[in-house]
């Protein structure tokens, strides 16, 4: 049986863990084309309008799997830590997909459900419940699947950790990497923050990792710091977030801002996302606080690439000439 | 916190809860600044000092709350909670913009019985001096009856309007029960109000004989209890001739119990009928919309009208899930996004155009006889004494 991911969304927080386990319970694994025009037209075409761009992507990358496997791994993820929700969009994927999939044609989906909130121990077994259901594999073989992917997701985290980018990492991502070499060298470290299905879909953002590279900038995302480290920080607010994701946001510009490790900050959001539109307003008031200067980027299936364009190199331009 | 005697409290506006909380705060002996109702002006100021791309209602918050501290206030309360819908993060984001506009002001922060009993509890007695749990158990009872009177004159409102015989009876006659409601005091008075204000609004003079239309209200909580950022649309609808109930109400909504006393059907119930559709909660009223929707299907309304604000998380899921809803149990659903652009004109005309179809799409049937109601839970014969939360009818 071949089961497609699509790559789009928690894609790039958990494509290692996830191939590594369906691929341990026997099957093949098929991921989508990194997104382009016709994936991203299509998802628009179909998807709600007022839905941030990276769901609207993702209703595409699934039109564009259904003539290719069997089934469509679209994963409930409820809850990746203790007290913490994901964004509501993940809870409510798989019954939104669903309710396109007649119109659309798609292959049944696989939609376990991952929820850590009440007890984080918990998420093994929904994995290991959801392989025996499904596939009637034997409580052992789901095991040996699950601890593989674990160690897996690891090695992943673990390269991570030490300044690789998952662009660096995950197949197929090559558009989003430099293709010169950067023009001046030594200059100013950015620190890039935004949903990793924003920033590293080459697409969504006109490639602009690889541009800010082939600029000279260094580049620092929020996956290169230890993740404890990031959590640490981002209790640093008024009332504990309940979005695990924004948290690593809101940690990433507490812990650059604490460390100075950052010359500036480009913060980039999805029009219409909600978690990001209340935190932006604490993240603007800490960039402040700390004299960092921050430019926050809002993209959407509109953005044209000169706007973008210049609206980097005016930043970058403006952190050359600052020291 | 300041002392409880030099405290002047605001909270934003959200519907009648302004009624209740009136009532609340005489109780607890807390001055209470009532931010002006909301207008274009709030709005304006709103939208000048919010995030892009917030939701509306955070707009019309931020705008109530100017306008309160300019008038006089000097602590705001504001309800939390733990998501994952937005608004359990509003009160931060609030404070931490007024506070860099230069206002100084207490801020408390109200989470949820749910989340704590006892921190509860201390946000209150932070408000009034020596406040036992007892007392505090007590008032809350009192208010709660008091804010649910309120809420079952808003219902009855909605279903009489469509017959009124006179335009404008029916809103004359609510202005005048909620005054009467507004003098009661002590549980008995309170009771004996209810009853008046009710029977005054039932003697509104009514054309049973007119052919109405059915429509249920679902969305977003805010929409639909805020007749501002609505554009009163209720009363829009209810003076075409539309028989109207609506899935949320405010003391169902902030009382801790799931028995949704006032719309009648227990929250239980409502979330079975969404789970073919949506089988999770995703926070706010998504689940809620999805399973109020089939409820109006299932006992024959016409149609269904969803408000929302624009980009907000529950109901855009919901909105992307209806469209088979409204296949499988063939009803019509209008969904209407409301934001800081949204012109008054453009929404009637949808209505309209919506309430025509529906006219058309009933053909020649007619429904002389009221529609069934749906049913109160305080007039339950099965549950008199006792209200259990999986009691169903």
């Amino acid at each position: 049986m071949r089961v497609g991911i699509p790559r789009s969304l928690l894609y790039y927080k958990y494509l290692p863990f996830w191939k590594t386990f369906l691929t341990g319970l026997g099957l093949e694994v098929e991921t989508s084309p990194m997104t382009n025009k016709k994936i991203l037209s299509s998802g628009v075409k179909i998807a709600e309008n007022e839905l941030c761009v990276p769901v609207k992507a993702f209703y595409g990358h699934c039109a564009a799997l259904k003539d290719k496997v069997d089934a469509l791994f679209v994963p409930r993820v409820v809850s990746v830590e203790e007290r913490a929700y994901t964004c509501p969009k993940f809870l409510g994927l798989p019954d939104m997909i669903a309710a396109a999939a007649d119109s659309m044609g798609l292959p049944p989906l696989l939609t376990p459900k991952l929820n850590q909130r009440e007890k984080p121990s918990e998420f093994k077994w929904q994995l290991i419940n959801f392989a025996r259901r499904e596939f009637g594999l034997g409580r052992l073989d789901a095991v040996a699947a699950l601890e593989t992917a674990k160690l897996a997701q690891r090695r992943y985290q673990d390269s991570l950790a030490a300044g690789r980018k998952p662009v660096d990492l995950l197949p197929l991502s090559r558009l989003n990497r430099p293709r010169r070499r950067p023009a001046r060298t030594g200059a100013r470290r950015v620190g890039l923050l935004g949903h990793p299905y924003n920033i590293y879909d080459g697409y969504i953002t006109q490639n602009l990792i690889a541009r800010l590279e082939e600029m000279g900038v260094d580049l620092i995302v929020p996956e290169m710091t230890d993740h404890h480290i990031l959590m640490k920080a981002a209790t640093d607010v008024p009332k504990q977030l309940y979005w695990s994701y924004e948290k690593e946001i809101m940690g990433a510009i507490n812990h650059w801002t604490e460390t100075g490790q950052v010359d500036g900050v480009i913060y980039v959001l999805a029009f219409a996302c909600g978690p990001d539109s209340l935190i932006q307003v604490l993240i603007e008031h800490r960039a402040r606080a700390h004299k960092v200067p921050l430019m926050s980027l809002t993209i959407d299936e509109h953005s044209g690439e000169a706007g973008l364009v210049t609206r980097i190199e005016a930043f970058v331009d403006m952190l050359m000439r600052k020291k | 916190m300041r002392p409880p005697d030099q405290i002047k409290i605001t909270t934003p506006h959200m519907g009648n809860l302004h009624l209740l909380l009136d009532d609340l705060f005489g109780r607890l002996g807390v001055e209470y600044i009532k931010p002006p109702r909301s207008s274009t002006k709030t709005l304006q100021l709103g939208i000048k000092h919010s995030p892009e791309f917030a939701c509306l209602p955070l707009k019309i918050n931020m705008g109530n709350f100017i306008q309160a501290l300019d008038k006089g206030a000097n602590t705001i309360a504001m309800a939390g909670g733990h998501g994952p819908c937005r608004f359990g993060y509003y009160g931060i984001v609030e404070e931490r913009i007024l506070r860099d506009l230069g206002y100084e002001f207490d801020f408390l922060m109200l989470e949820p019985f749910s989340d704590g009993a006892w921190a509860f509890y201390k946000s209150f007695a932070s408000l009034s001096a020596g406040l036992s749990i007892r007392r505090l158990w007590k008032i809350l009872q009192v208010s709660f009856a008091k804010g649910r009177a309120f809420d079952r004159l808003r219902k009855r409102a909605l279903m009489v309007r469509a017959y009124e015989a006179n335009h404008g009876d029916t809103g004359r006659a609510l202005k005048e029960a909620e005054k009467i409601m507004a003098g009661a005091g002590t549980a008995p008075e309170i009771e004996a109000a209810a009853a008046a204000s009710l029977r005054l609004i039932d003697s509104v003079d009514q054309d049973r004989e007119r052919d109405v239309l059915k429509v249920g209200i679902v969305g977003e909580f805010y929409l639909l209890l805020e007749p501002f950022s609505n554009f009163d649309l209720e009363e829009i609808l209810g003076n075409m001739g539309v028989y109207l109930e609506r899935c949320v109400w405010v003391t169902d909504w902030i009382a801790p119990r799931r028995d949704n006393k006032i719309f009648g059907y227990p929250k239980q119930m409502i979330e079975e009928k969404a789970a073919p559709f949506l089988s999770h909660n995703v926070g706010g009223e998504g689940r809620e919309t999805i399973g109020s929707t089939v409820l109006f299907a299932e006992r024959g309304f016409d149609g269904v009208v969803q408000l929302l604000p624009f980009g907000c998380m529950p109901e855009n899921i919901a909105t992307s899930i209806l469209p088979k809803v409204q296949q499988k149990h063939d009803i019509p659903v209008l969904t209407l996004t409301f934001d800081e652009q949204t012109g008054r004109a453009g929404m009637v005309t949808r209505l309209e155009a919506f309430v025509d179809l529906l006219r058309a799409r009933r053909g020649g049937r007619r429904i002389i006889a009221a529609p069934e109601p749906a049913p109160d839970r305080n007039s339950c014969a099965a549950c008199e004494r006792k209200h259990v939360s999986s009691c169903r009818f």
